[in-house]
């Protein structure tokens, strides 16, 4: 072993500690930039507080919303032979690609007041989703669902179906079948699948402002913040960002250990 | 978490080594006549009009080549001060021009508030206190940027506490929001509206007259091109560029 790590190209090391520092520097330019003296104090106001709360119970919740959706979207994709299936996976992986404002955009004209579904929410049910909280959940679970899908896909055909038909023989039901056998087996990348939803809803912005706007306490999230916070007190910008990295790195850290370390 | 520390410490000692990036020497003009790139950030509410001016400035200099950059007065002065290249800078107030430059800058145009509604004005919206009806969702810039401090001002004027649904980011993602029929009403330029008579309707009201938008105009220090900044912003404060402005709905200082 010692002797194949002897041989590792320089050429290659070279770039990769280069690609390693511009992906790590930015985020210690935050740490070396952000305000200590004040920060405590930067911290402590309400609307800090405010947005870090919303951010993170949209988050979660859009997380929710992915798993009862994307789990079984996934199984689709993986397990059944439906026709149209490969377009289906087509589209999923479109909110990957997609720049998060067209995003918004599309759910405006969709779920918008004057949307294709949203004009009927409205006028039947008073319901409408633009500058709700609701809304910022279906923007973030919108451009966060794929990357649950994925994993959960590549978790599935990764696993060995025939203990799912084992189960068959045995007399099970599909949905028994996939409940108590198939779900733990991908449980694992259904935990990968999960954070990584979590952590890309926590990060969203432009879907978010584009179709749920900014208000306060009600749509404004911790980027939407640091965005508007930018304009007037680039200071506590850089303090709303270290938390919101650190909250994103704790959680990513943590949980990678507990869940998905020993897989990974 | 000790790899962790050290994956964080080596880019920490990379980044002593870096220089800062130096913007190319100012070109040397010498001659009379503009030539080059001009590079200008503009207030998003000045889209329109800049855009027209800048190509009759071209027009006017075959050997130039005016280049915008669009948008919140705030963004655009923080841009500036962290180094972006930037000939000319046209903001939407002044204390965002201070941000940039304490001195130089020019008063060119005026602007005041209206009340953006859709075609028709289907709520029939006629003063600044119907827009706070609970019925009418109301969209305001952000009072971190010119269009919002101008509107919180003019609230103040008529004392009122509006309940807007979404704080936007500039003065366009406001109008839009309008234009899309996602809210009711906005607070917005008179040039706004006008440029989006298409769309939208505007209603004006009186409280607007204590609440107005300065535009200050600078041609900065450390510019590439100070012939070309220079002889745009003249172009600007020309009688055919009051001309432009006044005809969008502009008003003169």
């Amino acid at each position: 072993m010692r002797a194949v790590r002897a041989r590792v190209p320089v050429v290659l090391l070279i770039p990769a500690f280069i690609g390693l520092a511009f992906l790590v520097l930015p985020m210690a330019g935050l740490v070396i930039r952000a305000p200590w003296a004040t920060l405590v104090d930067q911290l402590a106001t309400a609307e800090v507080g405010e947005a870090l709360r919303l951010s993170l119970i949209c988050a979660t919740s859009a997380t929710v919303i992915c798993l009862v959706l994307g789990v079984p979207l996934a199984w689709m994709l993986a397990r059944t032979e439906l026709p149209g299936r490969r377009i289906a996976r087509a589209f999923v992986t479109v909110p990957l690609v997609l720049p998060p404002v067209v995003g918004g955009v599309a759910l405006l004209l969709v779920f918008g007041r004057r949307g294709v579904l949203g004009q009927y929410l409205d006028s039947w049910f008073g319901v409408s989703l633009p500058f709700t909280t609701a809304g910022v959940i279906v923007a973030e679970a919108f451009v966060a669902m794929p990357f649950l899908v994925i994993a959960v896909e590549g978790a599935l055909r990764g696993a060995d179906s025939r203990f799912e038909e084992a189960a068959a023989t045995l007399g099970a039901s599909r949905w028994t079948a996939f409940r108590r056998v198939t779900l733990p087996t991908v449980a694992p990348g259904i935990a990968a699948g999960a954070v990584l939803c979590w952590a890309r809803a926590l990060g969203e912005f432009g879907a978010t402002i584009t179709f749920a706007g900014n208000y306060p306490g009600t749509t404004q999230t911790m980027p939407l913040a640091v965005y508007l916070a930018l304009e007037q007190d680039p200071d506590s910008a850089t303090v709303l960002s270290l938390v919101l990295l650190v909250v994103s790195i704790v959680i990513l850290v943590s949980l990678r250990d507990r869940w998905i370390g020993a897989r990974a | 978490m000790k790899k962790l520390v050290a994956l964080l410490a080596a880019p920490i000692l990379l980044a002593g080594c870096g220089g800062s990036e130096q913007p190319p020497a100012a070109t040397a003009g010498a001659g009379q006549s503009v030539t080059g790139e001009v590079t200008v950030f503009a207030a998003a509410s000045l889209t329109e009009t800049f855009t027209q001016l800048g190509k009759d400035f071209e027009a006017a200099n075959p050997g130039a080549k005016v280049k915008f950059n669009f948008g919140g007065s705030s963004a655009l002065a923080q841009q500036i001060n962290q180094g972006a290249p930037v000939d000319v800078f046209a903001s939407a107030s002044p204390a965002n021009m201070k941000q940039v430059a304490e001195t130089g800058s020019v008063t060119f145009v005026k602007n005041k508030l209206r009340i953006a509604v859709g075609k028709g004005n289907p709520h029939k919206i006629a003063t600044l206190a119907d827009v706070l009806n609970p019925e009418i969702k109301l969209a305001l810039c952000a009072e971190q940027v010119p269009c919002g401090a101008t509107a919180k001002k003019a609230f103040e004027v008529a004392k009122l506490t509006p309940k807007p649904v979404t704080l936007e980011q500039d003065v366009k993602a406001t109008l839009t929001k309008v234009k899309l029929g996602e809210v009711d009403a906005a607070l917005v330029y008179k040039t706004d509206v006008a440029a989006a008579t298409k769309d939208v309707d505007g209603v004006d009201f009186p409280e607007a007259a204590q609440a107005i938008n300065d535009y200050p105009i600078v041609t900065l220090p450390k510019t590439r091109n100070a012939t070309g900044g220079k002889a745009f912003m003249d172009f600007i404060l020309s009688d055919k560029g009051r001309q432009v402005l006044t005809k969008a709905g502009f008003d003169t200082p």
